[in-house]
C-alpha cells in the first residue's frame, strides 16, 4: 500500500527540483514563473495527502485558495513580463538593474 | 497493488516532467512539459481521492494558466542564447543544494515519521460519496469569507492585468478641454423673444 510518505517524498523531490530549476534558470524570468508554479504543486500535493490521510476536507479547500492565488500571482506576473518587454527589449534580469537593485 | 503501479507510473512522469521543466533549452517546450506535469498530478490527486481539485486542475491550470504561459512566450521574442549563459556554470550548485535539500526533507517525511506503520492508511470512501459535495458543504458554510476573499483577489487580478498592458489607442475622438472651459454661455446660447397668442376664453 501507498502511505503517506511517499507522497510527502515526491512533493520533496518536485520542491527540490523547483528551487534547483531557479538556481540554473536565473536569468529567463519565464522559467522563473514556472519553477514558481511547481513549488506550488509541490505544496498542494502535500496539502492533499494531509487531507486525505487525516480525513479532514479543510486541506483540501486550501488548495483550493492556494490554486486561486497562483492563477491571480501568474496572469500579474506575465502581464509585468510583457510590459517589461514592451519597454526594455529584454527579460534578462542581468539587464532589469534600472532600480539599482 | 494496482494502485501502486498508477502511483509510481503517475510519480515518474512527474518527475521526469518537472526535470524537463527547468532543463530544456526553447521555453515553449518547457512550458508543454510544465502541462505534462501538470497532467500527472491530477493523476495522482484523484489517487487521494481529491476528484474535483484534480478537475480544477486540469481545467483551470492547462486550460487557463498554461495557455497564458504559451501565449506569452510565443509573443515575446526571446533570445535563448543570451538566457542560456551560466547554465552549466550553476549546475553544480543547483545539484548540491537539491540533494541536500531532498535529503533533509527525505529524512523528515520519510517512512520513520510518515510510514504506513505511524499514519494508518484510511479506507476508501464508499461509491456514492461526492467529493465536490464535500468540498462545497466546506466552502460554502466554514470557509465562506476566504471564499470571497478569493473572489475579490481574482478581481483585483484581472484589472491590474488589463490597466498594466493596456495602451491607450490615439485613435478616439475627445474633446478639447481648453476649448470647453474657454467657452462662454453667450457664444453658444441665443434667447429669442416669440410672440405667441393665447387664446381667449370668454
Amino acid at each position: 500500500m501507498i502511505a503517506l510518505s511517499h507522497y510527502l517524498v515526491l512533493g520533496a523531490i518536485l520542491f527540490c527540483l523547483s528551487v534547483a530549476g531557479i538556481f540554473i534558470n536565473r536569468k529567463n524570468v519565464i522559467v522563473l514563473l514556472m519553477c514558481v508554479e511547481l513549488m506550488l504543486l509541490a505544496v498542494n500535493m502535500n496539502f492533499i495527502a494531509f487531507s486525505h490521510f487525516h480525513g479532514d476536507i479543510a486541506g483540501q479547500v486550501f488548495v483550493f485558495f492556494i490554486l486561486t492565488v497562483a492563477a491571480a500571482e501568474s496572469a500579474i506576473g506575465l502581464a509585468i513580463m510583457v510590459v517589461l518587454f514592451r519597454n526594455r527589449g529584454t527579460i534578462n534580469v542581468e539587464d532589469l538593474d534600472s532600480m539599482r537593485g | 497493488m494496482i494502485e501502486q503501479i498508477v502511483f509510481y507510473a503517475f510519480a515518474a512522469i512527474l518527475i521526469v516532467a518537472a526535470t524537463m521543466v527547468i532543463t530544456v533549452r526553447n521555453p515553449v517546450h518547457a512550458v508543454l512539459f510544465l502541462v505534462l506535469a501538470f497532467f500527472a498530478s491530477a493523476g495522482i490527486w484523484m489517487l487521494l481521492e481529491a476528484e474535483f481539485l484534480a478537475i480544477a486542475l486540469v481545467l483551470v491550470y492547462v486550460g487557463a494558466v498554461m495557455v497564458l504561459f504559451l501565449f506569452v512566450v510565443m509573443m515575446l521574442d526571446i533570445n535563448i542564447a543570451v538566457l542560456r549563459e551560466g547554465f552549466a556554470r550553476y549546475v553544480p550548485l543547483a545539484l548540491v543544494v537539491a540533494i541536500l535539500m531532498v535529503g533533509a526533507i527525505g529524512v523528515t517525511v520519510g517512512p520513520a515519521n510518515f510510514g504506513a506503520d505511524k499514519v494508518a492508511i484510511p479506507a476508501p470512501h464508499a461509491a456514492d460519496y461526492s467529493n465536490s459535495q464535500a468540498l462545497g458543504a466546506a466552502i460554502y458554510t466554514d470557509y465562506l469569507f476566504p471564499f470571497e476573499i478569493a473572489a475579490v483577489v481574482l478581481l483585483v487580478a484581472i484589472i491590474a492585468a488589463i490597466a498594466l498592458t493596456l495602451r491607450t489607442s490615439r485613435q478616439h475622438k475627445q474633446p478639447k478641454t481648453e476649448m470647453q472651459l474657454r467657452a462662454r454661455r453667450a457664444d453658444r446660447v441665443r434667447l429669442v423673444k416669440v410672440s405667441g397668442t393665447v387664446e381667449q376664453q370668454d
